[in-house]
């Protein structure tokens, strides 16, 4: 690998000595390489590993009250011998639907931010990678960083579930579409969040802005829903859901991962209905990597 | 240098001896933007070694970086790398090249051995190398114990420090350096000319640095290109700059004996027979007297005058031309005006 140039001297070992400098002539592993690299970092970087232990306390803190309800759960349901958990797999993170909205505000910024304001940007474009592999590093680093503070809970609730000896058929068709069901939540939120955080450099503005997107969009659209619901038109009801990140994935799970619609009156889209809401959700996912693309095209050198 | 560098109409034959002799090659480059012509019709040829990159702001050196680096397409032109078309093969170009930005642009919150590490695994180094390399990278660049705390508590030539360690840390063949002296005191300015000096000599990589300042430039690099409006004003070795302008500044003290010291050391030079000038138009006019050095004797006869005369000496420098005279230079060439000696230049040095 790398070749002393000048020859070390000889010597007591403990001594230092200036042994000029080495070229480097080992393995150049390219684009590839430097993406899975990036990922890690910035999929490390989410939970604050790598980082200073002031920024490890609100994700880990986050993580750990996301999964506390499930172990909750899992305890009161082997305790009592229950038939089935409390809640179902795939209403576990609409529940906690604030958590991850705050998660998501929390980590994007951090994700994208920094290397903007920072203008650490054109170091990495100066080297092999490109916009394109910046960008799926990082939108896939922040897809798995969401997808483990969505899924590790479904595991507690299912692992609980084997150990009260549910059944196991329904258990495991549950949890399956409960992490399909998160996946997809995870790459819609995942994108909203770095779209909106990439456009400001400042990381207290992307914070802001993923809040109020994600909670002003959810609370107007479950205020609209439940008026509707109250007037009686309970039609109107699904198709105001179509306005929110949260009630979108909760329209697709209601129809088709088998879930129970957390609208009010339990009024879900049907199959047909649920075909528009997946596409939605599918072309918000496109639109906010197309998006991120544009604005990492643009910051360049 | 030959223009076949472009291999793609001369065939192989030259690729790899061209390559040996040039790093970069420019063919009537153009970058044109709706506004303003940022490069206009650019062509010149880059050896190994040092060359420095002067012109004033906006004068579009760092549109020719980019460029380089094969970040943004030429609107005319060709241009080669390390006998790389940047228009097509800039990936392989940036693996090969190292890059300081002039502006900030590092994070304040991590360590400079994570960042560096970092940066070194995005140049496509395996993890082990990287660290290596960068342990490596920080000490010659002179960062010893602090590489373990965080960035933001660096002074600036600290951070200067670790943003020339990343773009050394994989190893390039040619480094772009974009103003490595901005915001630099004196002594730190020193030191990284020193540090880019040795970037060649002792590492082999060859620089492309720029700079505002051609006085800087002339002391480090080989060879220097002068760019001016996208255009290409100037390009020679150092040599050539610095043959015509050895001049010496010159400050001494007054004494009771010689209450006007600088009067008296331009008298007893006259004396002597050296002509000397007064430097009007600079700052401490009046107190620094500038004359031409024609040999190394010339300082010890500045030496025995001062000591003669029971005066302090102050300062001996060396004064080389500041870029605005190139400028002038090359206009007096154009309307063929009369060309002033070289000894009348005056500028602000070392």
């Amino acid at each position: 690998m790398a070749v002393e140039q000048t020859p070390a001297q000889t010597g007591a070992q403990s001594r230092i000595h200036n042994i000029g400098y080495r070229s480097y002539d080992g393995q150049r592993l390219g684009r590839a390489y430097a993406r899975r690299s990036l990922y890690s970092q910035s999929l490390r970087g989410a939970y604050g590993l790598g980082r200073s232990a002031k920024s490890k306390v609100l994700p880990m803190l986050l993580f750990a009250v996301m999964c506390a309800p499930a172990l909750i759960m899992v305890a009161v349901t082997v305790a009592t011998k229950a038939h089935k958990l409390p809640v179902e797999y795939t209403n576990y993170a609409i529940i906690m639907q604030g958590l991850i909205g705050l998660y998501v505000a929390s980590q994007a910024p951090q994700a994208v931010s920094r290397d903007l304001r920072f203008k650490t940007v054109p170091l990495y474009f100066s080297r092999p990678i490109e916009t394109a592999d910046y960008v799926r590093a990082k939108y896939a680093a922040m897809t798995s960083a969401l997808f483990i503070i969505t899924a590790v809970p479904l595991v507690v609730l299912y692992v609980g579930a084997l150990l009260a000896k549910l059944d196991f058929t329904d258990q495991t068709k549950g949890f399956l579409q409960g992490l399909v069901s998160v996946a997809l939540l995870s790459l819609l939120f995942a994108g909203i969040g770095l779209v909106i955080s990439a456009v400001t450099p400042r990381r207290g503005f992307g914070i802001a802005a993923v809040i109020a997107v994600l909670t002003i969009s959810y609370g107007a659209v479950s205020t609209l829903q439940a008026i509707a619901d109250a007037q009686g038109t309970t039609g109107a009801v699904p198709w105001i859901g179509l306005f929110s990140p949260i009630t979108l994935i909760d329209g697709v799970q209601t129809a088709f991962l088998g879930a129970t619609s957390s609208y009010p009156g339990g009024a879900g889209p049907g199959t047909g209905e649920g075909v528009l809401f997946l596409l939605a959700v599918l072309g918000l996912i496109a639109g906010c990597y197309g998006l991120l693309m544009r604005r990492y095209r643009k910051v360049g050198l | 240098m030959p223009r076949q560098l472009f291999g793609l109409t001369t065939g192989v034959v030259c690729a790899t001896t061209v390559v040996d002799v040039t790093v970069i090659a420019t063919e009537s480059l153009s970058k044109r933007f709706p506004r303003v012509t940022a490069l206009d019709r650019l062509s010149m040829d880059i050896g190994p070694g040092v060359t420095g990159l002067v012109g004033a702001n906006g004068a579009g050196k760092s549109t020719l970086i980019k460029i380089l680096l094969g970040l943004s397409p030429a609107t005319e032109g060709r241009a080669a790398v390390l006998g790389l078309d940047v228009a097509t093969e800039g990936a392989a170009i940036r693996e090969r090249v190292g890059y300081m930005p002039e502006h900030d642009c590092l994070p304040p919150d991590v360590s400079a051995t994570e960042f560096v590490v970092h940066m070194a695994r995005m140049s496509g180094l395996p993890p082990a190398a990287a660290r290596e390399r960068t342990a490596d990278t920080l000490r010659h660049v002179g960062l010893y114990e602090e590489r373990y705390r965080p960035i933001g508590g660096y002074s600036t030539g600290m951070k200067q420090r670790v943003k020339l360690a990343q773009a050394l840390v994989h190893d390039p063949q040619l480094v772009f350096l974009d103003e490595p002296t901005n915001g630099l005191d004196p002594v730190g300015r020193d030191e990284m000319l020193g540090l880019i000096r040795r970037i060649h000599t002792d590492f082999g990589i060859s620089v492309l640095v720029t700079s505002h300042l051609l006085g800087e430039l002339e002391r480090t690099c080989d060879h220097v290109v002068v760019v001016d409006g996208g255009k290409l004003l100037r390009s020679s070795s150092t040599t050539d700059f610095t043959q015509s302008t050895a001049i010496l500044a010159i400050e001494v003290t007054d004494t009771d004996e010689h209450p006007d010291g600088t009067a008296a050391m331009r008298d007893a030079l006259h004396a002597r027979g050296v002509d000397t000038h007064d430097g009007s138009g600079l700052p401490g006019a009046g107190h620094i007297l500038l004359l031409t050095a024609e040999s190394e004797d010339t300082y010890d006869l500045v030496r025995d005058t001062v000591a003669g005369l029971g005066l302090g000496l102050v300062r001996m420098e060396q004064r080389r031309h500041h870029i605005s005279e190139v400028f002038t230079d090359s206009d007096e060439q154009q309307s063929t005006a009369h060309h002033s000696a070289g000894k009348e230049a005056v500028g602000h040095g070392g």
